[in-house]
């Protein structure tokens, strides 16, 4: 096989997957990214500490290792998921928390005169949220988020070692059958690559779009 | 479900590798500083061909996952001749990645040292050497130190991924179990419960040095 065989092997067989389990994480960890983040601010003592000790759990411990588990132990309680669901559950949750810190820090550098005008203008506490603090909040977070997105992709590949059919699993294969280890190996970095970078200039874009004419 | 017996006996097997997967994250970690500050000042070069390769190798780095990249160090580069031990080929992988990620780190210390000192520096006719290694790099280090110490945390939390390169460190270690038990309950959970126990002390303390520093640097 020549280096482009390859890469076209690769692209067929594992870029699908690959890009499907990035999609549908990143919406998993985006919703309890911000249900956690605002969690972190409720007036209640349990929904806090809720939220205080999911993040710490899933900050704490490895993506890996939660990926183990969710996909090798939650079968021995009775809970058997497919490997694609596994991989999207273990994905979300791990970014989830991480995101939950950006979305907390992004409320909080909101300058505190936005709320006071807002509860002056007798704005409901939804409506402060809604109309007030998270427009402001979405664009002080956009950068933090962007990053978190490339590393949630490059997270993709650890889902091979739970034989999730992805691009890493697909080189793992060919490598097997081929020992074309140099062309494999080079491909996958450089597939990985074109993929990434698109994404980081498109989230550059994105924030420099959204940040027009304001500051 | 739960097994506390076989959960006991097994617990001195994996903090076994415990060493193991702190000696990998040490001496990553340096590696990573080191090779961090290189590319810093790569890119800070005059040179335009230098600092763009240098800039060229950072958003590689940082665009494509660490597992590939293990196994690029791994597979690869026995094909050229040079066959590293897992540790070895591990720590370097590890100590690359993340020397990107530090780099950054640097950048914007050094970045946030005021123009002024400069000029200083200059106007008293300090060589070039010691301007870095007497104004600059002292001030522009311990602010950033509480990010650095953030990374070290998160290395210490990838390297279970070294486990797809063969190294029996903590997670391969459990498989290891598992796999002659059939047992994987005790053994996954125990080492998610490790990770905890080392990463969260760990973190407030960066947390508390990271509040110490604002204090000292605040202007």
């Amino acid at each position: 096989m020549n280096f482009w065989e390859i890469v076209v092997f690769l692209v067929r067989e594992g870029v699908g997957v690959t890009i499907a389990l990035t999609i549908l994480s990143a919406i998993v960890a985006l919703v309890l990214g911000f249900a956690a983040g605002l969690a972190k601010r409720s007036p209640y003592a349990v929904v806090r500490g809720i939220a205080h000790i999911y993040v710490e759990v899933f900050r704490g411990t490895s993506l890996l290792v939660q990926l183990f588990w969710i996909y090798f132990v939650l079968p021995m309680f009775g809970l058997t998921l497919s490997a694609m669901t596994a991989a999207v559950v273990a994905i979300g949750l791990n970014f989830g928390a991480y995101v939950s810190e950006v979305v907390r820090s992004g409320i909080e550098s909101v300058p505190e005169g936005q709320l006071e005008a807002s509860v002056a203008l007798n704005l409901s506490k939804r409506q402060r949220m809604r109309r007030v603090v998270l427009p402001q909040a979405f664009i002080l977070m956009l950068p933090n988020l962007g990053n978190q997105l490339i590393e949630l992709f490059k997270s993709t590949s650890l889902v091979s070692l739970i034989t999730l059919t992805d691009l890493t699993y697909q080189a793992n294969l060919l490598n097997g059958s081929t020992l074309e280890t140099t062309k494999i190996y080079t491909a996958l970095l450089l597939i990985y690559f074109v993929l990434a970078w698109p994404l980081t200039k498109g989230m550059q874009l994105l924030e420099r779009k959204l940040t027009e004419g304001r500051y | 479900m739960w097994d506390w017996n076989y959960a006991l006996s097994i617990v001195p097997d994996l903090l076994s590798a415990v060493g193991l997967t702190i000696a990998a994250t040490i001496v990553g970690f340096f590696l990573a500083v080191i090779l961090g500050l290189v590319f810093t000042l790569l890119v800070r070069s005059d040179n335009k061909v230098v600092s763009g390769i240098a800039n060229g190798i950072i958003k590689f780095v940082r665009n494509t996952p660490l597992l590939v990249q293990l196994y690029f160090i791994f597979y690869v580069f026995p094909q050229f001749g040079l066959t590293l031990s897992p540790f070895v080929a591990g720590v370097l992988g590890l100590g690359l990645h993340y020397s990107t990620y530090l780099s950054e780190v640097f950048r914007s210390g050094i970045d946030s040292v005021p123009q002024g000192q400069w000029e200083v520096a200059t106007a008293l006719n300090f060589t070039k050497r010691k301007t870095w290694t007497r104004i600059i790099l002292p001030q522009s280090i311990p602010p950033v130190l509480p990010v650095i110490g953030n990374y070290f945390i998160t290395m210490f939390k990838e390297t279970p991924l070294l486990s797809a390169i063969t190294l029996t460190e903590i997670l391969q270690t459990a498989k290891n179990i598992g796999a002659g038990t059939f047992r994987y309950v005790e053994p996954f959970t125990l080492v998610g419960v490790l990770f905890l126990l080392l990463s969260y002390p760990a973190s407030l303390l960066v947390k508390q040095a990271e509040k110490r520093i604002a204090e000292k640097y605040s202007v």
